[in-house]
């Protein structure tokens, strides 16, 4: 993670960061998911972060936030994509156990993971041509608080997910309005979203799916859903999907902020987690 | 008296918004020939101020451009004009234009067609006409 970090910093200095473009179309680098992908607020999408085409780099940062009744998820950093073809992103999630924590006695305490991310887009462009845009995507994730999730039955502090994504804007195929579909297939072992570790009394591995659609109501803002499967690997905490309703939107290439009504379903035994969640990126 | 052809009006009026309606052309959508016209001179105004896109226009004669491309707009749009220029991958031949320079000129576009106060649905439209030839514009 730190020699990551280091990477990234190296990047955002070098002369090629510098001359990062903007040459792609608004919102076409989506936003960032909370494990620090391109793409929806939940799920990694095709596109590549920030808007360098062919003959570019682009690089974003983000931040996070996102507040349930028991919990509180906060998330940050940052990617660089090399030539709209490689991605490489580096994300901290932070999960504030709220009511657990007081619970247990731990007031304050938090899970934290780092995720570091390496996307590659196969073929396709998101806007242009008949076929969609493709990528395939890894996400390494370590686990840095392993207490809890051990006791909740959690086999190991890390894993990694691997995942297709293809990604297609149709003009105008929403009534008139440019519609954004992406279906994402993810293998993975991660108890909600790694937080609570992974694989479990359940399971290990397991083959996921998730999906978003999303409408433009103008090159500027976007409306859309969102719907991600969990592996439910642990018998002391049981999950289920997660999913939001979001509208993200972009005031130029350098900025958007994303709002979304987002659901986890239950964590770690508490049920039905549900809250608002708000997310502000940043692209050179 | 007057009710009764208030209703008969009323009725005539009901027929003909049952009547299958003429759905308007893309054409009359951006406003016909003086629509089409003023997105012309709206793009060539949004080309000038466009540091990326104003170079490339350093040595074209601007006055045959634009009827050029009015026409090519027209047509596209189901007008009543014919474009008689070269097919798009001969007028791009040799220019090197990149996916960023491409994109800038969509950009463009709708700036001017914002301008002319064009609904989004129908500047779709059009941007869906137009965008299967970004393959015999680019890297030329």
């Amino acid at each position: 993670m730190k020699t990551t970090f280091a990477m990234l910093a190296a990047l955002a200095l070098s002369p090629a960061v510098a001359h990062a473009g903007d040459g792609r179309l608004l919102a076409t680098g989506g936003v960032t998911e909370v494990e620090g992908s391109a793409g929806g607020g939940l799920v990694p999408w095709a596109v590549l972060a920030g808007y360098g085409t062919r003959d570019q780099v682009g690089a974003t940062a983000f931040r996070t936030r996102l507040d349930l009744p028991d919990y509180r998820l906060d998330a940050w950093g940052a990617a660089f994509t090399w030539h709209n073809r490689v991605e490489l992103s580096v994300a901290r999630d932070r999960f504030d156990l709220g009511t657990l924590g007081r619970a247990i006695g731990l007031p304050g305490a938090a899970l934290r993971q780092d995720v570091t991310g390496a996307k590659l887009r196969l073929a396709g462009d998101l806007v242009y041509g008949p076929w969609p845009q493709l990528a395939v995507g890894v996400q390494r994730k370590r686990l840095l608080d392993f207490t809890i999730p051990r006791l909740v039955g959690a086999r190991r502090d890390r894993g990694t997910d691997v995942y297709l994504a293809a990604s297609q804007v149709l003009l105008g195929a929403a009534g008139g309005y440019n519609l954004l579909w992406n279906v994402t297939l993810r293998s993975t072992a991660a108890n909600q979203f790694g937080l609570l570790g992974f694989g479990g009394d359940r399971g290990g591995r397991r083959l996921v799916g998730e999906g978003s659609l999303a409408v433009l109501l103008d090159p500027h803002v976007a409306v859309g859903a969102e719907y991600r499967q969990k592996p439910d690997h642990l018998s002391f905490a049981r999950e289920s999907r997660a999913a939001d309703l979001f509208v993200a939107w972009f005031p130029d290439k350098h900025v958007s902020l994303t709002a979304a009504y987002v659901t986890l379903g239950p964590v770690a035994g508490l049920r039905d987690q549900r809250g608002w969640y708000l997310s502000l990126q940043g692209s050179l | 008296m007057q009710r009764l052809a208030t209703l008969v009006a009323l009725v005539l009026l009901a027929a003909c918004a049952g009547a299958p309606t003429h759905e308007p052309t893309l054409y009359e959508q951006l406003g016909g020939r003086d629509g089409i016209a003023a997105i012309s001179d709206h793009l060539l105004d949004a080309f000038a101020r466009d540091p990326l896109v104003a170079p490339t226009f350093d040595h074209v004669d601007i006055r045959r451009f634009r009827r050029y491309f009015a026409d090519y707009l027209c047509q596209t749009a189901d007008g009543p004009c014919r474009y008689t220029g070269d097919p798009m991958s001969e007028v791009h031949r040799g220019m090197h234009i990149d996916e960023a320079m491409f994109n800038a000129v969509v950009q463009d576009l709708i700036i001017a067609m914002d301008r002319e106060h064009i609904p989004v649905r129908v500047q779709n439209r059009l941007l869906a006409r137009l965008a299967p030839q970004r393959k015999h514009i680019i890297y030329r």
